[in-house]
């Protein structure tokens, strides 16, 4: 009877996890979907308007608030995309290095040292490194390029970076330890230095976990959204230059959710970016996972 | 040649890294020092939050911390409890780890998204409707940011108490069945006690994770600024006297939105940083206390895993 009793609580326990997890993907759907009812699905590209003279414009703008509200997502996306790309590179250079050394160069002291090290930052509060950002780091890079606005996505993009770097790092560290020793021992009876072991026969073995981490990274750098807030200037517009100010997906959310009226049409629209997100990073969360599952067999073989 | 360059260089970036993150909290820990002290801590802000200290911010992150880990804790470690010792390898057990994978990827302003849209607006107004109270639930309070932050961290739990169950030789549950003990009576007696410090290690981990995260708070309940604390004084029936509460249906608040709005919105961000320093150094304290402890306890764990 107890028995019973304690595996019901304990089922119980597991369905109401399942149903927080199923109820964010209906209720952000759900909103987001509706945001189709009364802006057609062409306006979140691009809209065209009168000019002055009567002639029909194009315009892809973020500008929810005013007579004539635009929603093309094209800015924001533009937008986070130019932080999250320069945060992945940046990332993958210091965070599969790191990688590397933690797991075939370093010795077992100072891996000791350097590991807890680089998890304790991965432990540091987004808003903390936004606020460094926004503080310290954006005049650094003012100085060092002379850009023309202090905050910038390259400003942002570094904050980020150091906020998927530890994710990139252990995660490589992980899947090159997972490599079995007896690979390397038979490089260096052929007589491959370390170097020629790592990169020929380490790395090629553990390439779908690196790649794992890294889309991981990537996934984490688009959904950052403190950083992005705080540190990239908030101005929403389609460019390529890195050191223009832009507003990312997420910043847009967190700036605009706050004075909307509920059940209106920007508050949809705030919707419908949040379920392009989380499609977004799903699909790429996915990805790393069949990277994952794909190293495992391989290495089992 | 090669190789010594390579290696050298490999060992470089990593130095770089570790140097750059010591600068960065260098810089804010011996910015933050100059501001901190008993009187910043235990004092509200005062002047248009220019000056005073950060006490209902601390007082807010407390409270939150708490009431998220009475929501999450107790419903994840059960949830992974039942997946690991009961569900085994069963449908049920691959629908939780399959969703609990995907939400630990998801934004964290998704989850602040979902914390307005099904919190604040849908539960909070459904239950205003059902009781007749007006407006009481159906507004952003403590008790739907943590319920938000609660969601957030339930992936984090769950994973890590699996992990720690996992963990536990197979053989010792085989032992135990054999002597007669039911399933109930070997998780409690056999397993339990020697996952207990990789639950608590996991635990910790996810609570500084939720303690520091802003953006699901956002709009859930987190105040610019609050001229009381959110307490309530609850009355003790037939004794007269009163006792401070935490009312969960108050504004609150909270050190990393208050970091956040003032860098970004006070009314004058260049006077107000040395506090916009104390505040970071404050909270940068409290994750690092959470997270050396779990990293400490786990080193702990470890050895008693490998010596048993």
């Amino acid at each position: 009877m107890g028995e019973q009793f304690v595996e019901l609580i304990l089922k119980l326990n597991g369905f109401v996890a399942i149903a927080a997890i199923g109820l964010i993907f209906v209720f952000l759907f759900k909103e987001g979907v509706q945001a189709f009812r009364t802006i057609p699905a062409s306006h979140f590209i691009q809209t065209t308007e009168m000019d002055f003279d009567n002639t029909p414009q194009t315009v892809r703008m973020w500008q929810p608030v005013g007579t004539n509200p635009k929603y093309s997502l094209l800015p924001l996306f533009c937008g986070s995309m130019l932080v999250a790309l320069p945060a992945t590179l940046l990332a993958t250079l210091f965070g599969v290095a790191s990688g590397i050394y933690l797991a075939e160069v370093a010795g077992k002291r100072t891996r000791e040292v350097v590991k807890p090290a680089i998890e304790l930052v991965a432990g540091i509060p987004s808003v903390v490194i936004g606020f460094f950002c926004l503080a310290v780091l954006a005049s650094l890079v003012q100085t060092a390029f002379q850009t023309t606005f202090r905050l910038n996505a390259v400003v942002g993009a570094i904050g980020v970076a150091f906020v998927i770097i530890p994710v990139i790092a252990t995660m490589t560290d992980d899947a090159l330890r997972a490599v079995p020793t007896h690979l390397r021992e038979g490089a260096h009876a052929l007589g491959a230095n370390r170097w020629e072991t790592i990169v020929r026969v380490v790395l090629p073995a553990g390439a779908s976990g690196v790649t794992a981490s890294i889309l991981l990274g990537m996934g984490r750098a688009l959904g950052e959204t403190m950083i992005a807030l705080m540190a990239t200037g908030n101005a929403a517009q389609i460019t390529a230059n890195p050191f223009a100010s832009v507003r990312t997906m997420t910043a847009t959310i967190a700036a605009e959710l706050g004075a909307v009226p509920q059940g209106g049409e920007q508050y949809r629209a705030l919707f419908l970016v949040g379920s392009l997100l989380f499609s977004l990073t799903f699909l790429i969360n996915l990805f790393a996972e069949i990277a994952v599952a794909r190293m495992r067999k391989r290495l089992a073989l | 040649m090669v190789e010594v360059f390579a290696l050298g260089l490999l060992r470089g970036t990593t130095l770089v890294l570790v140097l750059a993150t010591f600068l960065m909290l260098g810089s804010i820990a011996s910015q933050g020092a100059r501001v901190i002290s008993w009187e910043f801590l235990t004092t509200e802000p005062v002047e248009g939050m220019t000056h005073g200290g950060i006490f209902p911010a601390v007082f807010g992150t407390l409270c939150i911390t708490l009431l998220m880990i009475l929501m999450a804790l107790p419903l994840g470690v059960c949830a992974a409890i039942y997946m690991v010792e009961y569900a085994g390898g069963s449908k049920m057990a691959r629908i939780i780890r399959a969703s609990v994978n995907n939400l630990a990827g998801v934004p964290s302003i998704v989850f602040g998204l979902f914390g307005v849209g099904f919190f604040v607006l849908f539960l909070g107004r459904s239950l205003d409707r059902v009781r007749g109270t007006g407006l009481l639930f159906g507004q952003p309070a403590m008790l739907w940011a943590a319920a938000t932050l609660a969601v957030l961290v339930l992936p984090v739990i769950i994973v890590n108490t699996a992990e720690a169950l996992n963990a536990v030789p197979r053989s010792h549950r085989e032992a135990s069945f054999a002597l007669g003990a039911t399933r109930w009576q070997t998780v409690r007696r056999v397993v339990l006690p020697q996952a207990r410090s990789g639950i608590l290690t996991g635990s910790i981990l996810s609570i500084s994770r939720g303690a520091g995260e802003t953006a699901p708070i956002l709009f859930t309940g987190c105040a610019y600024f609050l001229p009381r604390l959110p307490l309530v004084s609850l009355r003790v029936p037939f004794t007269g006297l009163s006792i401070p509460m935490i009312n969960p249906l108050d504004q609150f608040m909270e050190l990393s939105y208050h970091i956040f709005i003032m860098a970004t919105q006070s009314t004058d961000a260049a006077i107000t940083r040395p506090i916009q320093y104390g505040t970071t150094l404050v909270l940068v304290g409290l994750t690092f206390l959470l997270n050396l402890g779990a990293i400490l306890l786990r080193i702990r764990y470890r050895q008693s895993i490998e010596s048993a």
